[in-house]
């Protein structure tokens, strides 16, 4: 006996079916797992999360883990061609063109149910961005189980879960300014650490 | 008394700062009673407690960015420490999330001694737990060192098997590190015969001793609905009396061809916790038995594995196991590189924890031991 997966178009169906005027969006997935994930709109979150827990068909009543991913801004370089004048005569010139995508956090919510013995569900939370915009709708008043994962994000990742009892650290200390898990992070340097013989400087 | 109840009788209290009503008490991070460095700030009114917050991260060491700065066969001798009483079931999970992943085929054999290895492990991890547990309560020494005696003869088959007691980093993606020998097997099948034994003698000692009743039944209630909704699994959540056990559900490995029950409590309270370690150690036995005498010849581990440099395509998995704590999950993001774009661990530990409050709350201090001696934590897996 094994449990049964739902497909995340069905699930997609049934919430847009019972959250008029929501946007959730299929993210899908290249390995072999196949555990595609649905993208939820910050607006509709909680009411989704809802439907997602009572919902007599799907019953997601346990929500399993939930935590943080750190995509950095990227640099995507395409090749350009365009149209110029070159010593007065029109010739197409090729041209690099860079644009950055901007980065992003996202909460990733994994769901099951223990009445109906299916799941993984996943649901994932994305910010605007990496620095200002790393608000977010918590889950906890749906799952109490994401009372201490979702600190632990905001501890580890900075993402910060709006409508969360009691929003503090969890594994570094209050004081602590930064946020280890995230990609771009580099360790304060270690005052005890002998400095470089040659250079005078700490070695890293 | 109720987390609502309690909030308004703060509220009350807390008015008037001067009343000298209220004690606050720091319980750990060095006491004998939290298995390890946790803190938990407690504030009691006389000898009940009205809050209670637990305080996490003195073995912080950030193990998920280790990872994620390692190759994938080097986060396995890693996943030891999380839960360093169960490498075992640790090992486990995280190859079957690899597997996942990657989506490699594992060989029967292989399958077998993983659950052989597993099983072993879940009978060392709660006997040792019902120790503690009595060592909580006062029973000085006496369990514990039967449950020490017994773990010590799993611990010297594993170092047979392995090369180590408790850091064994046995299992790989598609299989396990060495086969077994035919004397091992024997060995184990001698175990598992003289095992009901002692089980058998500790139950006597404690299933209906009158201490042991009156320090656990109706102490620490968790009802059915709130370890749903906080997440409580293992023997934690059965105790609440709900069937879940993901050897069932999810029928990972090769779980499914083994016939074994669900142990489950009707009250939630501390002594039907206690009683789900020693009937689930009765159902290891069974499976154990099963396993041996089932086991096939054959590999272990498809020797074209890529071990070294696996280097999956971009994708993510969810790999999640029974450990004896309860669901232990490992969430693995590859962005085609030799090492985790993101890797996760779902520690049982932690999350058993969110309920601690709710459970001490009206109890006294000598209860939170015993309440939070029958959660079973260990620190490595808590603050990872």
């Amino acid at each position: 006996m094994t449990a049964q997966t739902i497909s995340a178009e069905q699930v997609k169906a049934a919430i847009e079916a019972a959250v008029p005027g929501c946007r959730v969006e299929i993210l899908q997935n290249g390995s072999p797992s196949a555990q595609h994930s649905l993208v939820l709109d910050h607006k509709h979150a909680t009411e989704i999360a809802r439907f997602l827990r009572d919902d007599v068909e799907l019953r997601l009543d346990y929500c399993s883990n939930v935590t943080g991913v750190d995509w950095l801004d990227t640099e995507v370089s395409e090749k350009v061609k365009t149209k110029k004048l070159v010593d007065g005569v029109e010739t197409e010139v090729e041209e690099v063109k860079k644009t950055t995508v901007p980065g992003r956090l996202e909460a990733v919510y994994h769901l099951f149910s223990m009445e109906k013995k299916h799941g993984p569900v996943i649901v994932l939370l994305r910010t605007g961005n990496r620095t200002d915009d790393v608000r977010v709708p918590s889950l906890t008043p749906v799952w109490r189980s994401a009372e201490f994962q979702e600190r632990e994000v905001f501890d580890l990742y900075g993402i910060v879960f709006e409508g969360h009892p009691d929003l503090r650290r969890i594994l570094m200390w209050d004081e602590f300014a930064d946020h280890p898990m995230r990609k771009d992070y580099v360790p304060p340097a270690d005052d005890d650490e002998p400095l470089h013989a040659a250079t005078g400087e700490r070695e890293r | 008394m109720s987390v609502e109840i309690a909030e308004d009788r703060m509220a009350e209290l807390t008015g008037d700062p001067d009343s000298g009503q209220l004690l606050e008490i720091s319980m750990g991070p060095h006491h004998p009673s939290t298995h390890g460095v946790f803190r938990m700030n407690v504030t009691l009114e006389g000898e009940r407690v009205v809050r209670l917050k637990p305080v996490f991260g003195y073995l912080h060491r950030n193990h998920e960015k280790i990872a994620e700065n390692a190759s994938y066969l080097a986060a396995i001798p890693y996943t030891d420490r999380l839960d360093y009483l169960c490498s075992m079931t640790n090992n486990w999970g995280y190859a079957l999330a690899v597997e996942k992943l990657v989506g490699i085929a594992v060989p029967e054999r292989a399958e077998y001694i993983r659950v052989i290895v597993a099983e072993l492990t879940r009978l060392q991890n709660h006997a040792s737990l019902i120790g503690f547990l009595l060592q909580d309560m006062g029973a000085s020494g006496t369990p514990l060192m039967y449950a020490f005696r017994e773990r010590e003869k799993i611990l010297d088959l594993f170092e047979s098997l392995t090369g180590s007691r408790m850091m064994c980093n046995y299992m790989r993606f598609g299989g396990v590190r060495v086969d077994t020998t035919p004397e091992w097997l024997e060995e184990v099948q001698a175990l598992v015969s003289r095992f009901p034994q002692f089980l058998d003698e500790f139950e006597k000692l404690l299933t209906e001793n009158e201490i042991l009743m009156s320090r656990t039944q109706g102490v620490g209630i968790l009802p059915r609905e709130l370890a749903i909704n906080a997440g409580v699994t293992g023997p934690m959540l059965r105790a609440s009396g709900v069937n879940y056990d993901i050897r069932k559900v999810d029928g990972y490995g090769i779980y499914d061809r083994f016939t074994f029950r669900v142990p489950l409590g009707e009250h939630g309270d501390v002594y039907d916790r206690y009683m789900m370690r020693a009937l689930e150690m009765h159902e290891s036995l069974k499976i154990l038995e099963q396993a041996l005498r089932e086991i096939t010849a054959g590999p272990v581990i498809d020797p074209k594995t890529r071990l070294r440099g696996l280097r999956p395509k971009a994708g993510e998995a969810y790999g999640r196991i029974e450990s004896p704590k309860g669901e232990l999950g490992f969430y693995l993001i590859s962005n085609g590189t030799t090492e985790p774009y993101r890797y996760r661990v779902r520690p049982p530990s932690l999350i058993n924890l969110t309920v601690l409050e709710d459970m001490c709350l009206g109890r006294s201090v000598a209860d939170i031991v015993v309440i939070l001696g029958s959660i079973d934590i260990v620190l490595g897996e808590v603050d990872r």
